[in-house]
């Protein structure tokens, strides 16, 4: 049985279904990608995986118990999405890479934070930087991290590198290699063809459903 | 007191102030003529009847009258104030808990200090006073709230995202939402006596009080105000905050 298992989930938003009938299970460790043409609905598959959006039918398990049988805060912490587009919330990088601190109600840890921000090549005195001075790839790469201060069993990763340049991307592709080898399970979603060429577990998905 | 004597020709007299508000309407195409007339109409009716009411309560001086009264101003003003909330899914009780426990909150402290005592004549006009600053202070705060949580609304799915609990994800905006309808209020108190002389001090004034004396009370309503505008906004904002999610900790969408 899979760390992740969705049984016969559809999600629709009115009238509109957006996700028909998917069935998937994720074994633990797996290094999961998801492919599709846009509007396919891979957002709202991984939104729904973590428990951002409720399944309209169908069910979502985690480690073989329902996911709202679960405390949803400690849930999210486990089954952890990075949004497409993050955006940075409140106003320094420091505001956001404590939250995770915060939210576990445990003291900040600089030395941990410094050895994460220096996986994605930034500087510990980013820390005190103002969000609004952050590039595009510098927000994406801090927002990343703010899911890897408390690492997840299962990381939820949604075009993490999209629009990134060649080296923020190829920064970011190795610290998805680094988090992987530390036994996280990965479900990502790209439109990156040398990433699904390099897909070790590829899934296509269409109008709501996934291909066999 | 014969030079506060205001008779009902004065009254008719002093309408042309109203219509100077309706030519600036007229005039600057605000459309306000048909607002205007109608906010004149009901501040005479229900100052006519509450002046009637107030008479007879004043009168016979009763316990119950005058609590139920008291339970009556608080239930308009948090009326009035839950129809401020922008949000569709809100609820009176919430507003009238916040109403209800900030004004007697500040009642029951003025009267333990001993400077306003249980007679009709003193604690209606007061809960009056204080209930519609809460009240004000209140609806501003749902309205803070309101467009905040459109604002913000990806920055609180980044901190559910991340595994916040709903407070910890909205305490941003919820402290940011307190802190205007606050505002007003301590904004006021900082021009007190410098810009305006405030109705409760200039009541007493007109009426012949000695001005050193009138400050004293002026001061009390000032702390009255401070007071019960922090405890409405923080009960009706602890409140408000929790109905943009649902029993999922998910953020509801706004319609
Ligand atoms: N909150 C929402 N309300 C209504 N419709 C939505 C909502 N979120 C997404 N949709 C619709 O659901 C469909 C799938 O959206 P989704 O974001 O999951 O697509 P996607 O596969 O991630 O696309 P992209 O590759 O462009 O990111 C789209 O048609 C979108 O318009
Ligand atoms: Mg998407």
């Amino acid at each position: 049985m899979g760390i992740i298992e969705l049984q016969n989930v559809s999600y629709a938003d009115g009238d509109q279904t957006i996700i028909h009938h998917v069935d998937l299970s994720v074994t633990a460790g797996d290094f999961l990608t998801i492919s599709g043409p846009s509007g396919c609905g891979k957002s709202t598959l991984l939104k729904l995986i973590a428990s951002l959006i409720s399944p309209t039918s169908g069910t979502i398990s985690f480690n073989g118990k329902n996911q709202n049988d679960y405390d949803y805060p400690t849930y999210r912490q486990q089954v952890s999405y990075c949004f497409q587009q993050p955006t940075l919330f409140d106003t320094s990088v420091l505001d956001n890479l404590s939250l995770p601190f915060q939210i576990r109600g445990v003291p900040f840890d600089e030395n941990k934070i410094s050895a994460l921000l220096q996986l994605v090549d930034l500087p510990l005195t980013f820390l005190d930087k103002k969000i609004i001075d952050l590039s595009g790839g510098e927000k994406q790469r801090v927002a990343l991290i703010r899911n890897l201060v408390f690492p997840p069993q299962v990381l939820l990763l949604d075009e993490v590198t999209v629009g990134l340049d060649t080296r923020s991307k190829t920064i970011v592709q190795a610290l998805i290699k680094n988090v992987q080898h530390q036994a996280t399970t990965l479900i990502q979603v790209t439109h990156d063809e040398t990433e699904i060429a390099a897909a070790a577990h590829l899934i296509e998905m269409r109008q709501g459903a996934l291909q066999k | 007191m014969s030079q506060l004597l205001v008779n009902n020709v004065t009254l008719v007299f002093a309408f042309a102030l109203v219509l100077v508000a309706m030519l600036i309407s007229y005039r600057e195409k605000l459309g306000l003529n048909k607002d205007i007339l109608l906010s004149i109409f009901r501040a005479i009716v229900q100052l006519t009847l509450i002046g009637y009411v107030l008479k007879y309560i004043f009168k016979i001086n009763n316990t119950f009258l005058t609590i139920l009264m008291c339970l009556f101003i608080i239930f308009n003003a948090a009326w009035n104030a839950y129809k401020r909330n922008p949000n569709s899914n809100r609820n009176y009780w919430e507003t009238f808990a916040a109403l209800f426990i900030s004004t007697t909150i500040t009642l029951g402290i003025i009267m333990l200090t001993g400077s306003l005592k249980f007679i009709p004549s003193q604690v209606i006009p007061i809960t009056g006073m204080i209930a519609s600053n809460s009240m004000v202070a209140v609806g501003l705060c749902y309205r803070n709230l309101h467009s905040q949580f459109r604002d913000q609304r990806q920055q609180i799915l980044e901190k559910l995202a991340l595994g916040a609990p709903i407070k910890l994800a909205a305490i941003t905006i919820l402290r940011e939402s307190i802190k205007t309808a606050m505002q007003p209020t301590i904004d006021s108190a900082k021009t007190m006596g410098l810009v305006s002389l405030p109705g409760m001090m200039s009541g007493l004034i007109f009426a012949g009080v000695d001005p050193v004396s009138a400050i004293r009370y002026q001061i009390l309503v000032t702390f009255m105000l401070l007071s019960t505008t922090s405890l409405g906004a923080i009960i009706a904002g602890y409140l408000a905050y929790r109905r943009y999610f649902n029993d999922r900790q998910q953020l509801l969408d706004q319609n």
